[in-house]
């Protein structure tokens, strides 16, 4: 039995292509996955992302919890609303998790983890609570009483139509800079995403959340799938758990050294092994040059040795086939590499891990 | 609801065959196969000449989403591929069966009869 989001009918009514995403029942498209993936970039998108997890962390050791949970330091958390991007690692330093944690006060934060990760994550997390006896409460915000929906509003359109959607809220979240979040009432809303673009992303009671979406879509926003999703974080060169990166990768592997704080005198889980093997691969972007579709698992073949391509699809900004590939060190920007596609060798271009952002191409 | 026309005839792998009157068959992958996959972005077509057994890889279609194999319906010898379809991929999400995608010679054309008709094909289609 799929589980549902609180938007599920929604999606059905507005004709979306269901699949299951990971023992979700979630929208793929709602016809053509290109002609939302440029809707986001130069107008305004919408995706339901209520599978993924909000966590409140309370009580007084939120800090010194966070700041050996997880490889970025949430001491570089000082104003209230701001957010940070960061890994949380297992002991042999692999990736449990990533996670963008909000800090509203230093007795509540709030934490956004993966959909297909959450269990697993609140129950590492309560036992590391345990362990190190921190006196902070764990809850889950997805499932059950009090829980919340999340939609993600992103393209350059994507504030204005929310102001115009939610005028209440648009004192406090007009201004707010990238990658700060504020509360008006029971809306969280923060101007974070994963897609590349300038937008928010809204959590709100579930309840209240097909409303919402309703109201968005009739303002003219355009709903998106997770097809759309993929394509556009691809393009941005943003990581995705499970493809990019698991609990058998390093994250300095993995393209995210800079959220891992690994210099100051902190403690963290993971930091002994990330110390003592350090970077062991380069993390970096392909476009290809021949015809084709780059893919995960694709194996990259180059002077300095193979690598292994970890997302690939076609960019629909750039109107070529891209990738994220994990390649050995030495392997520099600019080289021309191989990819193995069903047998044949087909050249390729090694880049910087991002493509396009901002409505426009980068490469 | 995907269409099905009832004048060809169908493999369970989502090709759809028209006989044609000098004995060939064009082939192309059904309305059903192009909606699943989403928007198509790269088409890869067989040799000219080259032979093939029922049911072996023929050709490769991509969407954004994913890459999908194209199934010989039948057995026989590639005469023709369609460089429209490798120029215009989305022209495969346009109309399915307008953009076929290559044209076999058939060892046998009696195998074209043992293949799915539209219900049957419309029943597999229902059940995927």
């Amino acid at each position: 039995m799929l589980k549902k989001t609180v938007l599920n009918s929604a999606h059905r009514a507005q004709g979306a292509r269901m699949v299951d995403f990971g023992g979700w029942d979630m929208p793929v498209n709602y016809g053509s996955q290109i002609e939302e993936h440029h809707a986001v970039r130069n107008d305004c998108g919408m995706f339901d992302v209520s599978h993924m997890c909000p966590v409140d962390l309370v009580g007084a050791d939120c800090r010194p919890f966070l700041s050996r949970l997880v490889a970025n330091d949430v001491a570089k958390l000082t104003v209230s609303g701001k957010a940070l991007y960061a890994a949380m690692l297992n002991d042999a330093g692999g990736v449990i998790d990533d996670l963008i944690i909000y800090f509203l006060s230093d007795t509540r934060f709030r934490l956004v983890v993966n959909a297909g990760t959450a269990e697993k994550d609140l129950a590492w997390m309560q036992a590391r609570a345990t362990e190190w006896q921190m006196a902070v409460t764990i809850t889950q915000r997805r499932d059950g009483e009090n829980n919340l929906g999340i939609i993600a509003v992103q393209g350059p359109n994507a504030r204005a139509k929310v102001w115009q959607v939610l005028p209440q809220a648009k004192a406090a979240i007009a201004d707010l800079k990238p990658f700060f979040a504020a509360e008006i009432d029971q809306y969280f809303i923060a101007s974070t995403g994963y897609t590349g673009e300038d937008g928010y992303e809204i959590m709100l009671p579930a309840g209240e959340a097909e409303a919402l979406w309703n109201a968005l879509h009739a303002a003219g926003v355009a709903p998106c799938g997770l097809g759309a999703r993929d394509t556009l974080r691809l393009e941005a060169g943003m990581n995705l758990y499970g493809q990019d990166m698991d609990e058998t990768v390093s994250p300095l592997d993995a393209g995210l050294s800079w959220t891992v704080a690994l210099k100051d005198g902190r403690d963290f889980v993971g930091k002994a092994a990330l110390t003592a093997n350090g970077q062991m691969a380069q993390f970096l972007g392909l476009i290809l040059l021949d015809k084709g579709v780059l893919r995960g698992h694709q194996q990259v073949i180059t002077k300095q040795g193979n690598g292994e391509i970890t997302s690939g699809s076609f960019s629909p900004t750039l109107q070529q086939s891209i990738a994220l590939a994990r390649l050995p060190l030495g392997v520099a920007i600019g080289d021309e590499v191989e990819v193995d596609i069903r047998g044949k060798r087909l050249k390729a271009k090694v880049t910087k891990p991002v493509f396009a952002r901002n409505g426009q191409a980068v490469q | 609801m995907s269409n099905v026309p009832s004048n060809l005839k169908y493999a369970a792998s989502h090709e759809w065959v028209l006989k044609n009157e000098d004995g060939s068959v064009t082939v192309g992958i059904s309305d059903h196969a192009q909606e699943a996959l989403g928007d198509l972005v790269f088409v890869e077509l067989p040799e000219v000449g080259a032979h093939y057994a029922a049911e072996k890889e023929i050709a490769v279609v991509e969407s954004v989403k994913a890459a999908a194999d194209v199934y010989a319906p039948i057995a026989g010898t590639v005469t023709e591929v369609n460089q429209a379809a490798i120029d215009a991929p989305e022209s495969v999400n346009a109309d399915a069966y307008a953009a076929w995608l290559f044209k076999m010679t058939p060892d046998n054309l009696a195998d074209v009869d043992a293949l799915l008709d539209a219900a049957a094909y419309q029943a597999v289609a229902d059940a995927a």
